[in-house]
């Protein structure tokens, strides 16, 4: 009796049995016999984009827009080497990927081949965890552990090399459920995990004054029901919340509690609640430094609860008083069930002295700007397409810089996993080909990619998957023919010197569009923002929208770098201190 | 006052020697996993030490002597921990109670003026005279890493010498469960 089938095989049965529907990839040398087994196969769909950076931010815009694993198979050498962006973008921002690249053949690891690179030694610190296969019998059982380390605990990418002779070796394939993962490889919280700490948060929380809920993308991460519980544990204290860039959406924002967004762009209550709450309730967020500002000054006079499935984020910047570790889910369900079975009540008079400081904080209108005149600013164009999309089921990608900020202060998120942006890496070029994962992932759901003229040209390349696969993403250009952000740091902190942030000969995107026999639309007027919103939405094909901006608006409200929560700039005209200024220069 | 967000953090703390025993998998790569996780993270190694310690679980054990904060030690812990093939990480000076040594071979150049010198320091740290086939002066010693150098200092005021040293090596005096 014979089981044995080729390691190419083995690669294609492991991901079928674990669910996956879709691949991303690009072919190559080292890969071949694993395309030319999905060649033979129908279960397994692949989509060829034009460069695997655009395969991984794929893969991400697919894990995050439906909360699967994303996965990504490219060669080696060079196809190992253009995902390392979108590994360190999914470990920074927490998103399940399976990442197979191909490797030359074993006996010429080490001779510096034609396409060999030490895509282990180069990913290590990128990947969660990687491997590279040297028994075609070990293979299936690396998938199945692959793809639960991706998705255990902190989720992350993680990368499995394959030499191309264990490719066409033949081996034994071994199902999932016979795989035995050892456990301290695993995050694996006991049921009644860390609940003394659980009941003296909560009591803690009973007892405020001034709460404040700040709640990061674990709560995405822990799954839909993640956020159903935190806005019900929420609602239950009657405390204000603000998320951080990459939470947006577990808290409707139309929710009477919800302060928005905080941080460096983030609305001006909900930082000042931020500065001056006694006791703050951090779920799944690691207090990051665009969220902080100046550390010495962050919330100084409050007691921290800090909820994180990694243990390495507490007190890894700000010392918090009491630490949670678990996930989002689990901790929030025991949580509610604690405040219950004690019914605790808030103090209902501070609290309303508390809300009825927030809302003379509200009343700054923190995101007021000026919208006179014929040009679009950038503001109203989010706006608009908000309006304009609200009742249709739409995802929201984006790339990196103003037009970022901008879609997470006026686009108004009512549901997790609608919003995916690169938060903690940062990485321009992130959000067109996002917009195609999420897009194969949800394919009559509207997708727009909400794009700056310099950020989309970064993978502009992937019109042509667009196109192939009849993907009707849109790509909403704020076009400020400006690499938007480094002008405004320029102009508040380098003495309005313009080096270098200016896109000179950018290409006629309508045109481009065309070109890819895609369609382009333009707006120059509010006049004509309207019609082309709607003229996108409507179009069943993938559609270039050029929306020309004021060139020089800024994004505010601001805290500069190195400033705290309650210095916050409104606007250009606000008077900066020189000296914070000059400090603040140096940072990122 | 006005501190940056990438200002060095106030030091609350002083900074201290640390002993960390790591338990891994014995696989490709693993040491090379905790090796970047310092570097990356701009952390100090003063010294490592890695061997196989089960035949039959394929278990190493890495100690590592590394100084900082006790907030950086911690923050050291826990990502070793974050890395998928790490059993467990131990801060052997927060058990209280161990034991450390390391060997250093010592190459010695003897000569008729030092000989007697040399043979009585030797002695008196218990360092071994180690035959080989070329008849040179290698002597070993072994013991907690102070006692190596001050042995060390005291040999080089009598000759030129060159030394090999292992790093130490530690384990916690505490008495273990039967299951440890």
């Amino acid at each position: 009796m014979n089981n044995e089938i080729t390691g190419a095989e083995i690669v294609l049965k492991s991901l079928a049995e674990q669910g996956v529907e879709v691949v991303f990839g690009y072919p190559g040398g080292a890969v071949l016999p694993i395309y030319d087994t999905l060649f033979k196969q129908n279960s397994i769909k692949h989509v060829l984009v034009r460069q695997e950076g655009g395969a991984i931010h794929a893969a991400e815009g697919y894990a995050r827009s439906t909360g699967k694993t994303g996965v990504v198979l490219v060669t080696s050498g060079p196809g190992a080497t253009n995902v390392v962006t979108g590994l360190t973008d999914a470990m920074m921002d927490s998103v399940p990927i399976v990442c197979i690249t191909g490797q030359v053949p074993q006996h010429l690891i080490g001779s510096d081949a034609f396409q060999e690179c030490d895509t282990t030694g180069i990913t290590r610190p990128c990947t969660k965890h990687n491997y590279l296969v040297k028994d075609v019998n070990k293979l299936s059982s690396v998938f199945h552990e692959a793809f639960t380390i991706a998705q255990n605990g902190r989720p992350g990418p993680v990368l499995i090399d394959i030499p191309k002779d264990v490719q066409f070796a033949s081996g034994t394939y071994e199902e999932k459920n016979k795989i035995i993962i050892p456990s301290h490889r695993l995050f694996e919280p006991s049921p009644d995990f860390e609940k003394n700490k659980i009941e003296e948060a909560v009591e803690l929380i009973s007892k405020a004054k001034k709460p404040i809920f700040y709640i990061g993308g674990g709560c995405i991460n822990s799954g839909p029901k993640a956020s159903t519980l935190v806005r019900e544990f929420i609602n239950m204290v009657g405390s204000p919340v603000t998320m951080t860039l990459m939470g947006l959406g577990v808290v409707g924002s139309s929710d009477k509690n919800s302060l928005g967004m905080l941080g460096m762009h983030g609305m001006y209550e909900a930082n000042m609640a931020m500065h001056e709450c006694d006791v703050m309730i951090n779920i799944g967020a690691r207090f990051d430094d665009r969220v902080t500002g100046r550390l010495d000054a962050f919330s100084p006079n409050s007691k921290k609860i800090h909820i994180d499935i990694d243990e390495s984020n507490i007190n890894k910047t700000i010392n918090v008083d009491v630490p949670i570790i678990g996930d989002v889910k689990q901790v929030v369900e025991t949580m509610i069930s604690v405040w219950k079975d004690r019914k605790y009540k808030i103090d209902t008079d501070s609290l309303k002295l508390w809300w009825d400081k927030i809302n003379k904080w509200k009343e700054v209108d923190c995101l007021n700007y000026n919208n006179e005149g014929k040009q679009i600013k950038p503001q109203y164009a989010v706006q608009r397409l908000y309006e304009l999309t609200k009742n249709t089921k739409t995802f929201i990608t984006t790339e990196v810089g103003q037009h970022q900020m901008w879609a997470a202060q006026f686009y108004k998120f009512e549901e997790p996993n609608r919003w995916l942006t690169s938060g903690g890496l940062g990485t321009m070029g992130y959000g067109f080909p996002a917009a195609i994962g999420a897009q194969v992932g949800h394919p009559d759901a509207l997708v727009v990619d909400i794009a700056g003229d310099a950020s989309i040209l970064m993978n502009i390349q992937e019109m042509s998957t667009a196109v192939q696969y009849r993907l009707p993403v849109k790509i909403f250009i704020l076009n400020n023919e400006y690499m938007g952000m480094v002008r405004q740091w320029q102009e508040l902190l380098h003495g309005g010197r313009y080096s270098e942030s200016y896109t000179d000969s950018l290409p006629d995107f309508v045109k481009l569009a065309e070109s890819y026999k895609a369609v382009g639309l333009r707006a120059k007027t509010t006049d004509e923002l309207d019609d082309v919103i709607t003229q996108m939405i409507d179009t069943k094909n993938t559609v270039i929208a050029d929306i020309w901006v004021t060139k020089e608006e800024n994004c505010f409200p601001m805290i500069q770098s190195g400033s705290a929560h309650n210095e916050m700039m409104l606007s250009k005209d606000q008077k900066q201190d020189k000296k914070s200024a000059e400090k603040g220069k140096i940072l990122v | 006052m006005n501190k940056s967000v990438y200002a060095s953090p106030d030091q609350v703390s002083e900074t201290k020697r640390h002993i960390l025993t790591v338990l891994v998998d014995n696989e490709p790569g693993v040491l090379a996993r905790v090796i970047g996780m310092f570097s990356g993270r701009g952390y100090n190694i003063d010294s490592l030490n890695v061997a196989e310690v089960s035949n039959d679980e394929n278990i190493s054990r890495i100690t590592i002597v590394t100084h900082g904060t006790s907030e950086v030690v911690s923050q050291i812990e826990k990502q070793l921990l974050r890395i998928v093939p790490v059993h467990s990480v131990t801060n052997l000076d927060q058990e209280g109670n161990s034991v450390e040594a390391e060997v250093a071979l010592v190459y010695i150049y003897i000569s008729d003026t030092n000989k007697k010198k040399v043979y009585q320091l030797c002695d008196l740290y218990r360092a071994r005279k180690i035959e080989n086939e070329n008849n040179t002066t290698i002597f070993e010693i072994a013991g907690a890493s102070e006692r190596v150098n001050r042995f060390i200092k005291e040999i080089n005021e009598i000759t030129k010498v060159e030394i090999v040293r292992s790093g130490p090596v530690a384990i916690s005096s505490i008495q273990k469960n039967e299951e440890e």
